[in-house]
């Protein structure tokens, strides 16, 4: 049983009871009761002492001192929530940035590849001179894992695509076709199951593959039994022999589900120069990257002399797998945490000149505690405690700001990036980022404990006592604290400048004029299996099936077929050349839409010249197209093109259009490049598996989504459904448009807080003038000075520095809008509107922040302020 | 304090004797603080000085190694007093530091006794 410390006031009750016992003797002895009293107090000796002695017995008294120290901060911090709760605020929010992106900086470039012996790991590659890093072809791989000495183990990996069988119909799925040793090479094993025999790699092995654990997780509910079953991939069955570890990814093959062995290779994949596998390899102990790279450029050399490759002089690409993997974000997180660093700094110096504001306010008190004969060493253990209290609860809403802000910007990053950012998972509370945030609490203490300490320790008591003290130390701080404060409100300015053009692309990217109306569009991507749809009619006889049923849905408009949606990607290139004109091969690169005859009318283009497509336009006639503006001011300047021709090589045939129709220009390419040039040709005449259906609305698209997959279903259960979403939706997960949301809100964050921090800067270095000037002040209004010039005197100082922050800051803030201009859209680095926002809203700001200081200096009581002389 | 009139003639105690003090005076039934200080200072015939305070501290010290209990209660001449009995651990440490004591006083004594031949001494 655990029994209670004795407590003090028993103890001090025994000695009152041995006083009184020992009065009783002596007076029994004989002498007087005043007397006996006396003695008795007498023989104990200092009574004080021994109940000291009897408290301090097994106690720490350093521990003690230090909890009373802390009530006591707890105390002063609690009286002045104002400067507690802003110096908190301060301490998380540049704590919590930088924990949040050393989190990120920690799982891409601190955090090895979840491989065996990562180091030795190489993306090996052909290289030319205009692409580094180029594919190798099947032939060049096999020669090259022959030939060379270099590595111990060469493997090639492909991005391909499954339509899957599920119970509820068929889906693509994205998978990875691999080399037999590619999970050897990686030193991968997987956590069920077994890793590919070496026989199932040569061509005719067997149908095999080994899964994701995603997509163990999701699609066949973490069983166990999963290996060993079959799935129906584009309509063969493939046993599933394995299951890859949940640490398992592989950023260049983004989320493929299932990794299938390298078995079966198409006519061109055979041929030497369809370059179209990417290498990695496993160097050989004590082999350098230098001397990979020699020998494996030889080889390349040799091999395109060998077999007489024309084209570009071939070398190879040796480079460490990581760097292929994070080298693009390495700079950007560098950078990022460099400035999320730098914000961490000025929040401690600003917390620090906080509390040495308060010190100043607490000079005379601390003079008379050490008049009183306080320590100076026990008075700087309480500004200490104070300050450790501070970092304390700071670094705790530090943390939690930091976990916030890191699930915000993985959120935050678009969803094709994120796929190739494996490390994003790794991204959290972990042990790395808990000691960093543990290192950054200490620095954070330490900057914050010290700012004041080394301010009274430089400070004389006795003149604390006299309050005549405006000596160096004080004259330091304020020409320093002045300076940073302006640097500060610069930064403030730079990064409000640069959050506002960021903003204002952001909005002008979503408002650029479309050529077309993206509301009440449902879209859906379908593939129609080619074991179904095996001849031209039968998938043109699917189209007409498709929009005959759809469009007599309820609520539908109109519904039409593209090859790929408006406003995505600036892609499905197509090369054209002008019958009758001389042709010298040069680049005549044109956007390529194959449309359905109703598919410009649902979009709402306007036809400006000759006419659309009809459903006459089949592949009994001559084939037709439709060009937009662009191309036709491009290519026929000046001239009708309706009527005129444009030849291609469309599937592989050399092919000839006849123009029927001009467009005006649909938005075809991305939100933030200019329109180009566009070609539509009919789908009907190039007809093709895969397709995407737009349908125009009535009401809400969104609505629509379940019954158009439900009908296409009825139309053919085995058509392959994906990506079901509305246009405007599709339009805002595009590359363009999160790109510029993430760099607009990551922007906006910092200069929030970056305003935050240079208010507060002004604020301390404002309010420590005006506790200086008190007495200043007092002289003034005694002889008869007005508040509202106090107020002057007061704010004309903030001004200044308001000012001078300011016009730096604007400076900057065009020459770093000028190295982003890249991300501007729409709007000029120097946008007059912008930067005058921003010297308004920093110069309301700045007078808020030191209109507090200059209410305390105008409210100053003459003769108090005197009365101190 | 001392009593100043004979500060001069009393010992301060050795390190460690008070217990040993302490223990013994307990030895002969339970008593209170101020008890055992008249005791030990009588016995002694009034040598030994004991300082009030320190004994309280070595009172709570073998409280604490649970050499000795207390408990509150009412002195002869109706006072209240915190009154200290030996435990059975108390006992056999009596024991062990009294046998302790006496070889050590034995050693000094043999050190002591041969010391008769020293120069201040014959002189």
């Amino acid at each position: 049983m655990f029994k209670r410390p004795r407590s003090t006031d028993d103890f001090a009750e025994e000695i009152k009871a041995h006083l009184e016992l020992e009065a009783d003797e002596l007076k029994r002895e004989g002498l007087s009761e005043a007397e006996s009293r006396r003695r008795a107090r007498l023989n104990f000796g200092n009574v004080r002492v021994a109940q000291e002695r009897f408290y301090l017995r097994k106690r720490m008294v350093w521990f003690d001192n230090l909890v009373r120290d802390m009530q006591f901060a707890m105390r002063q911090l609690v009286r002045n929530p104002g400067f507690a709760s802003t110096a908190i605020i301060v301490l998380a929010l540049g704590m919590g940035v930088s924990v949040a992106i050393f989190g990120f900086v920690d799982a891409a470039l601190l955090q090895p590849l979840p491989y065996a012996n990562p180091g030795r790991l190489m993306s090996v590659n052909e290289s030319y001179t205009e692409s580094p890093r180029w594919p190798l072809s099947y032939p060049d791989y096999l020669d090259w894992q022959r030939l060379n000495t270099s590595f111990s183990s060469l493997d090639i990996f492909s991005d391909t695509g499954y339509l899957l069988r599920t119970p509820s119909g068929i889906e693509p799925v994205p998978a990875e076709r691999v080399s037999g040793g590619f999970f050897q090479t990686l030193g991968v094993h997987p956590m069920l199951g077994r890793d590919f025999y070496p026989g199932e790699n040569r061509p005719g092995g067997p149908n095999v593959l080994l899964l994701s654990y995603g997509a163990w997780l999701h699609r066949f509910g973490a069983q166990k039994g999963a290996v060993g079953q079959t799935v129906d991939l584009d309509g063969r069955a493939f046993t599933i022999i394995g299951v890859l570890p949940r640490e398992f990814s592989f950023a260049p093959s983004g989320n493929a589900e299932f990794w299938v062995p390298f078995n079966s290779f198409s006519t061109h994949e055979k041929m030497r120069t369809f370059n179209n596998f990417w290498g990695i390899g496993r160097l050989r102990d004590g082999v350098t990257i230098s001397v990979a790279l020699a020998e494996m450029s030889t080889i390349a050399k040799q091999l395109q002399q060998q077999y007489a490759v024309a084209g570009p002089s071939l070398s190879a690409s040796v480079v460490p797998l990581s760097e292929v993997m994070i080298g693009d974000v390495r700079p950007i997180l560098l950078a990022l945490l460099g400035g999320a660093g730098l914000l961490l700094l000025i929040a401690c110096v600003n917390v620090g000149s906080l509390v040495l504001v308060r010190s100043e306010s607490r000079r005379r008190e601390i003079a008379v505690r050490g008049a009183l004969g306080a320590t100076p060493a026990r008075l700087m253990r309480q500004f200490v405690a104070e300050g450790l209290l501070l970092a304390g609860f700071g670094s705790l809403a530090g943390v939690i700001v930091a976990i916030g802000a890191m699930k915000l910007l993985g959120s935050l990053v678009p969803k094709d990036m994120a796929s190739n950012m494996p490390f994003l998972g790794g991204v959290g509370l972990n042990a790395h980022t808990g000691s960093f945030a543990a290192v950054v609490a200490l620095l954070a203490a330490l900057l914050v404990t010290a700012t004041p300490t080394l301010r009274l320790s430089l400070h004389d008591v006795r003149d604390g006592l006299g309050d005549g003290d405006r000596g160096a130390a004080g004259q330091l701080w304020r020409r320093l604290g002045a300076n940073l404060v302006v640097v500060e409100l610069a930064i403030a300015a730079v990064l409000l400048a640069v959050a506002g053009l960021l903003g204002q692309s952001l909005y002008r990217l979503l408002h650029v004029p479309l050529g077309f109306d993206p509301n009440h569009l449902a879209t859906v991507q379908v593939m129609a299996p080619d074991t179904i749809y095996k001849s031209d009619e039968q998938t043109v006889g699917l189209y007409r099936e498709v929009v005959r049923r759809v469009s007599s849905l309820p609520g539908v408009e109109s519904a039409g077929m593209t090859s790929m949606l408006p406003a995505q990607c600036d892609c499905a290139i197509d090369r054209i050349q002008i019958p009758g004109r001389p042709y010298l091969g040069e680049h005549n690169d044109v956007d390529e839409r194959i449309v359905s005859a109703e598919y410009l009318s649902t979009l709402k283009a306007t036809l400006v010249r000759g006419r659309l497509f009809t459903e006459d336009d089949d592949a009994s006639k001559p084939g037709v197209a439709v060009i937009n503006q662009a191309l036709a001011r491009k290519y026929f300047p000046g001239q009708n093109p309706v009527g005129q021709r444009i030849a291609n090589e469309e599937s592989g045939r050399p092919s000839m259009w006849e123009i029927v129709g001009v467009v005006n220009d649909v938005r075809e390419g991305p939100l933030d490049v200019d329109i180009p040039p566009a070609e539509y040709l009919t789908i009907n005449q190039t007809p093709n598996n895969y397709f995407i259906l737009a349908v125009r609305t009535r009401q809400d698209a969104a609505m629509l989504l379940p019954m158009l997959v439900h009908t296409l279903h009825q139309i053919n259960p085995d058509l392959a459904l994906s990506d079901e979403a509305t246009l405007n939706e599709k339009i805002d997960g595009t590359q363009a448009a999160l790109l510029h949301r993430f760099s607009a809100w990551l922007v906006g964050g910092f200069a929030a807080i970056a305003l935050v921090l240079g208010l507060v800067g002004l604020y301390g270095v404002i309010s420590y003038s005006v506790s200086q000037r008190t007495r200043e002040i007092g002289v003034r209004m005694a002889l008869g000075a007005q508040r509202g010039s106090v107020y002057r005197l007061v704010i004309r100082q903030a001004g200044w520095l308001t000012v001078a922050g300011l016009a730096i800051g604007l400076v900057c803030s065009v020459g770093a809008s000028m190295l982003i201009r890249k991300l501007l859209f729409g709007i000029q680095a120097w946008d007059p509107i912008t930067l005058g926002g921003v010297a308004v809203l920093l110069g309301l700001a700045s007078m808020a922040a030191s209109f507090l200081p200059a209410r305390r200096a105008a409210s100053v009581n003459p003769v108090e302020a005197l009365r101190a002389e | 304090m001392p009593s100043q009139k004979n500060a001069d003639d009393r010992i301060a105690l050795l390190q460690g004797t008070l217990d040993l003090l302490i223990l013994k005076t307990l030895v002969q039934g339970s008593c209170h603080g101020q008890g055992v200080a008249r005791s030990i200072q009588r016995q002694s015939e009034e040598v030994f000085f004991v300082d009030h305070g320190s004994l309280y501290l070595a009172l709570q010290r073998l409280e604490d190694k649970k050499w000795i209990s207390a408990k509150w209660g009412v002195s002869e001449n109706n006072r209240k007093a915190r009154f200290y009995s030996l435990t059975p651990k108390g006992r056999e440490q009596l024991v062990q530091k009294a046998s302790e004591w006496q070889r050590l006083t034995r050693a000094m004594g043999l050190i002591l006794g041969s010391s008769e031949g020293l120069p201040g001494e014959g002189a």
